[in-house]
């Protein structure tokens, strides 16, 4: 009880703060299963809906036969591992998505601010929308579906490298959702154009970066690092070098720019935009 | 009398026109993401024309033009539904709207003509300038929206866009009929946009599909959503055969409206409302 008054416990300890997200998410599932057939809709749509953007890839290799040196298998690894850590990022962050309409607009952000703990965290703890469910299992059904077709070993190290990789993304996507919420203290509108960052990364991470000119590889590699949680640490996986040049040991370690930016962007939330907020008020 | 009631649904058409361009910021977003997303299609366009030599039905020059018509017409497509309809159909107060002495078909109608042209008014112009005469001075000639041939070229695409505007608004208004009958159909409008963009030509242009889906593609209504105007635009569609594709876009427009038409008198017809 004390320690939670204290400064210092203000933001709580770890395993305090892990109880709290998981008591949060709790009470967010249970709410969301209340309508199950609307769950149950919701999830098959969304399964169709991203089918129906891997249809274009085969349309395209069907007409083609290979893009750049790469096959349809090798895309369509690229294409799952994208879409998989999206609906991971996307579901965890709806807290972060719709800061600008539901917080700022209407002033919620208040009462974040009052109670005793981070506001990341009950920010994160908004929702864990399973509806992204769909995306989720679409995009593993292709993942595995690709790298069955290859020469890739399927043994632990795969997975863990795997695993690796999807986690990175995670945070990278969680980061520029974060970014996003932080703009919204300045502008609730024009939130739209952050859309190119996650849904147009997305886009464009479905497919090897390669392919891409060099001003856009170079954007998604050194200002938002998409590239560095796809496309290098994929290259890896595949066993494939680089047509542009990079070692294998920049291939490895370069997915660690996905936490790293998550934990700056959480800074700059924190400090800028939380120091920066005026509440309307109302 | 029906000059009468004809007017009132031009003015409805420009109150709601009017109205709808008033969101220019969200306008000025659209374009930059619609242009992003544009040069990622274009991108991946030209590393898959890069693998092959073989000829293709479609050349990547009319792609590319394809691609930004693509972008710059998006709004147009009938992946939305109307938010006030939407609203009205929610809480109930569709019944004022039977009130009205017009013709609930054709005012909706209206209001869905408005919807589908102030988006696109707003993003298409600066797009198709900024792909016609940008791209070119910046040095990006390739990726450029080049004009149509001739004037004769454009003026057969002006009246297939001017066709594909009333399957897009026919279409529309079976995604509202749909809510209508039942509020349900929420999950079936967020399954249809998928479709309606896979099969209109806007993921990947019609011809590039495999030879032997041609044949179901070519008489599914969507095609006349973009394919077909974005089509005669290129040059891929010759003048000389544009017009069974032009008479195909108001054929599909016609059923959709007789259907949407029949399924709300029905609906209609069999709505209670409650009072109080």
């Amino acid at each position: 009880m004390d320690s939670t008054r204290s400064p210092e416990g203000a933001r709580g300890g770890f395993a305090e703060n892990v109880a709290l997200y998981g008591r949060y998410i709790s009470i967010s599932i249970m709410s969301q299963m209340q309508y199950k057939l609307s769950f149950l809709l919701a999830v098959v749509s969304q399964l169709l809906v991203t089918s129906l953007g891997v249809l274009g890839i085969w349309v395209m290799f069907s007409r083609f036969g290979s893009l750049g040196g790469w096959g349809l298998h090798e895309v369509l690894v690229f294409y799952g591992l994208v879409n998989v850590a999206f609906a991971i990022a996307d579901a965890l962050a709806t807290g972060f998505d719709r800061f600008g309409s539901e917080y700022i607009r209407q002033g919620g952000f208040d009462r974040l601010l009052l109670r005793p703990r981070s506001v990341s965290l009950q920010l994160l703890g908004h929702e864990l929308a399973l509806r992204r469910l769909g995306g989720f299992t679409q995009g593993l059904i292709v993942l595995t579906w690709g790298l069955g077709h290859l020469d890739v070993p399927f043994d632990p190290a795969t997975l863990l490298f795997t695993l690796y990789i999807i986690g990175c993304a995670v945070c990278l996507f969680l980061a520029i959702f974060i970014l996003q919420a932080t703009l919204s203290f300045w502008t609730v509108e024009s939130i739209e154009l952050m859309n190119t960052m996650t849904y147009g990364g997305v886009e464009a991470s479905q497919y090897p970066m390669s392919i891409y000119e060099p001003w856009f590889r170079h954007f998604f590699t050194f200002v938002v690092p998409l590239a560095c949680v796809t496309y290098f640490p994929v290259l890896v996986l595949l066993g494939r070098d680089d047509p542009v040049g990079t070692s294998r040991w920049f291939q490895m370690l370069c997915p660690l720019a996905g936490p790293i930016f998550l934990m700056v962007s959480i800074q700059v939330f924190e400090r800028l935009g939380v120091r920066y907020y005026t509440s309307t008020g109302s | 009398m029906s000059s009468t009631y004809f007017s009132a649904y031009v003015a409805v058409i420009s109150a709601r026109y009017r109205g709808l361009l008033q969101y220019r910021a969200a306008a000025f977003a659209g374009f930059v993401t619609q242009l992003f997303w544009g040069c990622i299609k274009i991108m991946i366009m030209f590393a898959f024309f890069a693998a092959s030599d073989e000829p293709q039905p479609m050349s990547i020059v009319e792609v590319v033009s394809y691609i930004w018509l693509g972008q710059a017409m998006l709004g147009m497509l009938p992946w939305s539904i109307d938010k006030d309809i939407e609203a009205m159909i929610r809480s109930g107060d569709v019944s004022y709207e039977l009130v009205r002495p017009l013709d609930l078909y054709t005012f909706w109608f209206c209001r869905t003509i408005a919807l589908r042209t102030a988006t696109t008014t707003l993003r298409a112009i600066p797009m198709v300038i900024f792909a016609m005469i940008g791209l070119p001075l910046v040095g990006a000639v390739d990726w450029a929206l080049l004009p149509p041939a001739d004037l004769i070229t454009f003026l057969a695409f002006v009246i297939s866009l001017g066709c594909a505007l009333m399957l897009a608004c026919a279409f529309t208004m079976l995604m509202h009929v749909v809510l209508v009958w039942t509020i349900s159909g929420e999950g079936l409008n967020r399954f249809i946009p998928a479709i309606v963009n896979v099969f209109s030509g806007m993921i990947v242009p019609l011809p590039l599909f495999p030879d032997w889906m041609q044949g179901f593609l070519e008489w599914q209504p969507f095609r006349g959503l973009v394919d077909v105007p974005f089509r005669i635009y290129t040059g891929n569609i010759p003048l000389g055969s544009a017009a069974p594709d032009v008479a195909l876009q108001l054929l599909w427009a016609a059923v959709f409206i007789w259907l949407g038409r029949r399924m709300l008198t029905g609906s209609m017809r069999r709505m209670v409302v409650q009072g109080g």
